[in-house]
């Protein structure tokens, strides 16, 4: 076909009024809008909901832990004066160490186990899916009901202590439940029951995907099982050992149903937590601006744990 | 509350009230209220019941959570968004403080017409007002220094039930000796707070307690005084069993109400769990004033605001205002709470020992003065007062404090505002 026809009749087709071809020309340039518009309308909503309900409401928090705001919000901006009084709360201090302790060992404890588990498993056993399944059952749980149930069974009372009791061994005492020393732990305790299951299906995960070829290279090369482990295996699950910390670390600072159902923040304040103080402060003693500093302290604590591990670990991918 | 001052409202207001019928209009009822128990719910049925014959519609706002700290933050919330509900139970210095935001009504007709100065003792008026004006209505009175006995275990040991706190030590340790847990205590930071006010009550006084803990008097609070008041709860932790902690305070009513235990420092809604177990007051059940505290009364009223409206119609929260206070009401709703009405000069035929004993007293009390107001049930206290003193005296409970550094972080509690 020569060109010249080709081009009178496109000429022709496109300069003629008949409503079928007028009809293609708009479809295909609505087309190509919907190929442009339609993402932007279908990811709007989610954009929006996570502009106003996350970043607006930071920004209003933010607001509010500038004002004098009792138990409604008040607008008018008196400085820093919250943030003095949060800094020079006992009850506040008290809680912030025990997220200390509550995070640092619920961090570790849950890696340790969950890698564990997941390197048991990882040893071709038999019934392996169904081992799986119940180790990450606990997850299914939410925190309220696993915060329930290990009240009952901590509880000297009722639980673990009492059956011992029961069984003749009259000396053996478990109480950290009711004794403000210990308290806290008891809620590591439910915490790491709760999530290692979950942070063992990462690491199997994570396992699978190793290349059998390098472990066969090193078994060749005659290294040893606990060796290849911790010198190919273990090095290789760094990106998820990665995510696994950032989901614990915000579980742990976000923690409060596990820790209302356990032990209601006591003995006495034994077990409080920042995000309780907040909850405590803001919604049930009327001093919704004290609340606000301490729900901005909490984001710039993630923050800071957060923000420095983030850029660390981004920067090596980037380079490696 | 600003904008009820308009005379144009209190016209409306005023007609509405008169003219009743004449303008019979019905309108919704919306109440927020956290009576989801049964003998509670009971008593809002009640008053659903009340508000039907008056022709309004209820629209139910129920918000479960036994100390309403869940239903406060639905509250706010609404609030916030300009749509109040007709009422919401509130009390204490909360009352205050919503005053303060300028969001309730003006109820100052209703109570004119109903007479409410004459019917309410001046100290639970005062509760009730904001700025000189009715924005409140009371539903009961509950009385918090009291000592629910099991007469039985006390036979058992051989012990008398105790009327000042030295008595208290001896007998208690007759109890314990005998093998039973002596005081039955549930290891919340209210019921920690419960306990320490019946203490503070019968060791200082009314006098005392009234500077100390209603005036946050520094001197008061810094007097000997407050040291004994610790020291005394220290002794009664020593006679509570270890499981305490956490403890929900029905479950420690159970302890007396089944003889593991002797006795239990709580208000009278503890008096429910003995009925409903079938327990008869003064031959199952003994209540008696917390030690020391015979002539003294700490009260703790369940009441209701009503919030201004956006429709100038003030007839709905009217009639419901009059509902709450009316004798109906309050001996039904009482009779089910185990509390006693607010209203003076009820009958007294269909209560109970407990509730007579409790009536007289109260009225014997706001006589005399030993009438004050429970701080550890938000009576006395703004809230975030109330929250720092109950956060000392529970983090006294559980740790090894001493009774004088106690004293200091009591005193730098009482001054947060």
């Amino acid at each position: 076909m020569s060109p010249s026809p080709s081009g009178a009749q496109l000429t022709l087709h496109e300069g003629s009024p008949s409503m079928p071809s007028l009809q293609t020309a708009s479809a295909s340039r609505f087309g190509r809008l919907v190929d442009v518009v339609l993402p932007k309308i279908v990811v709007a909503p989610t954009m929006v909901a996570s502009l106003v309900c996350f970043y607006g409401f930071v920004l209003w928090t933010a607001w509010l832990s500038l004002t004098e705001s009792r138990i409604l919000p008040k607008y008018e901006i008196v400085g820093l004066v919250q943030y003095q009084e949060l800094f020079s709360n006992e009850r506040w201090w008290a809680a912030m160490k025990n997220l200390g302790v509550f995070g640092g060992l619920f961090i570790f404890f849950s890696l340790a186990v969950g890698l564990l588990l997941a390197v048991f498993l990882d040893q071709k056993i038999r019934r392996e899916g169904a081992l799986r399944t119940i180790y990450l059952y606990p997850m299914a749980l939410s925190f309220i009901v696993t915060g329930t149930a290990w009240k009952w069974m901590l509880n000297p009372g009722l639980g673990l202590e009492k059956l011992m009791h029961d069984f003749g061994f009259s000396d053996f005492t478990f109480d950290w439940i009711v004794n403000p020393d210990m308290a806290i732990y008891t809620v590591v305790i439910a915490g790491v029951w709760q999530s290692s299951g979950f942070v063992m299906a990462l690491f199997l995960a994570g396992l699978r995907g190793i290349d059998d070829a390098i472990i066969k290279a090193a078994q060749v090369d005659g290294a040893n099982l606990p060796t290849i482990y911790r010198r190919i295996v273990i090095p290789s699950l760094r990106p998820v050992f990665f995510s696994a910390f950032m989901i614990l670390a915000h579980i742990a600072i976000k923690s409060f149903d596990l820790v209302m159902a356990l032990t209601n923040a006591g003995p006495g304040l034994a077990t409080d937590l920042p995000s309780i103080f907040m909850y405590q402060h803001g919604f049930n003693r009327g001093q919704l601006g004290l609340g606000a500093a301490s729900a901005m302290i909490m984001l710039a604590t993630a923050a800071a744990i957060v923000v420095p591990f983030l850029y660390s670990e981004l920067r090596s991918q980037r380079r490696g | 509350m600003k904008q009820s001052r308009t005379p144009l409202h209190a016209l409306i207001a005023g007609i509405g009230l008169l003219g009743a019928t004449a303008l019979a209009h019905a309108g919704e009822v919306e109440v927020l209220h956290y009576w989801t128990s049964g003998g509670e719910a009971k008593s809002a049925a009640e008053l659903k019941k009340m508000m039907a014959a008056k022709g309004h519609t209820w629209k139910d706002f129920a918000v479960a959570g036994g100390g309403g700290e869940n239903a406060m933050t639905v509250l706010k919330t609404r609030v916030v968004s300009g749509n109040p509900p007709t009422a919401a139970q509130i009390k204490g210095p909360s009352i205050q403080e919503w005053g303060n935001e300028g969001v309730l009504a003006n109820l100052d007709p209703v109570a004119k017409a109903g007479g409410w100065d004459t019917l309410l003792p001046p100290v639970v008026a005062n509760v009730m007002k904001y700025k000189g004006n009715y924005v409140a209505v009371p539903v009961n009175v509950h009385r918090v220094n009291w000592m629910w006995v099991n007469p039985e275990v006390f036979k058992k040991a051989g012990a008398k039930i105790p009327t000042t706190w030295d008595e208290f030590a001896a007998a208690a340790d007759k109890i314990q000796k005998a093998g039973f847990i002596p005081v039955a205590h549930g290891g919340q930071n209210w019921q920690d707070a419960t306990v320490f006010e019946s203490i503070a009550l019968g060791v200082g006084g009314a006098d005392y307690y009234q500077k100390a803990f209603v005036k946050l008097d520094a001197a008061a609070l810094a007097s000997p005084t407050t040291e004994k008041v610790f020291d005394t709860l220290r002794l009664v932790k020593k006679y509570t069993d270890k499981d305490s902690p956490g403890r929900d305070w029905n479950l420690a009513t159970a302890m007396v109400i089944n003889g593991k235990a002797a006795m239990q420092f709580m208000g009278d809604w503890a008096k429910g769990e003995f009925t409903a177990a079938g327990k008869k007051p003064g031959t199952d059940f003994i209540c008696a004033p917390a030690p020391g505290t015979a002539k003294a009364y700490t009260f703790n009223i369940d009441s209701f605001v009503l919030f201004s409206q956006k429709s100038k119609d003030m007839k709905v929260t009217n009639d419901l205002a009059a509902s709450i206070l009316s004798p109906e009401f309050q001996e039904v709703f009482n009779l089910n709470k185990g509390s006693i009405p607010a209203r003076l000069n009820m009958p007294k035929t269909k209560f109970d020992d407990c509730a007579r004993l409790s009536m007289d007293d109260f009225v014997a009390t706001s006589k005399s003065g030993g009438l004050v107001p429970s701080f550890a049930h938000g009576m006395a206290m703004p809230s975030a007062t109330q929250g720092a003193v109950v956060d000392v005296v529970s983090n006294f409970m559980n740790s090894s404090m001493s009774s004088k550094d106690a004293v200091q972080k009591l005193i730098a509690a009482s001054k947060k505002r």
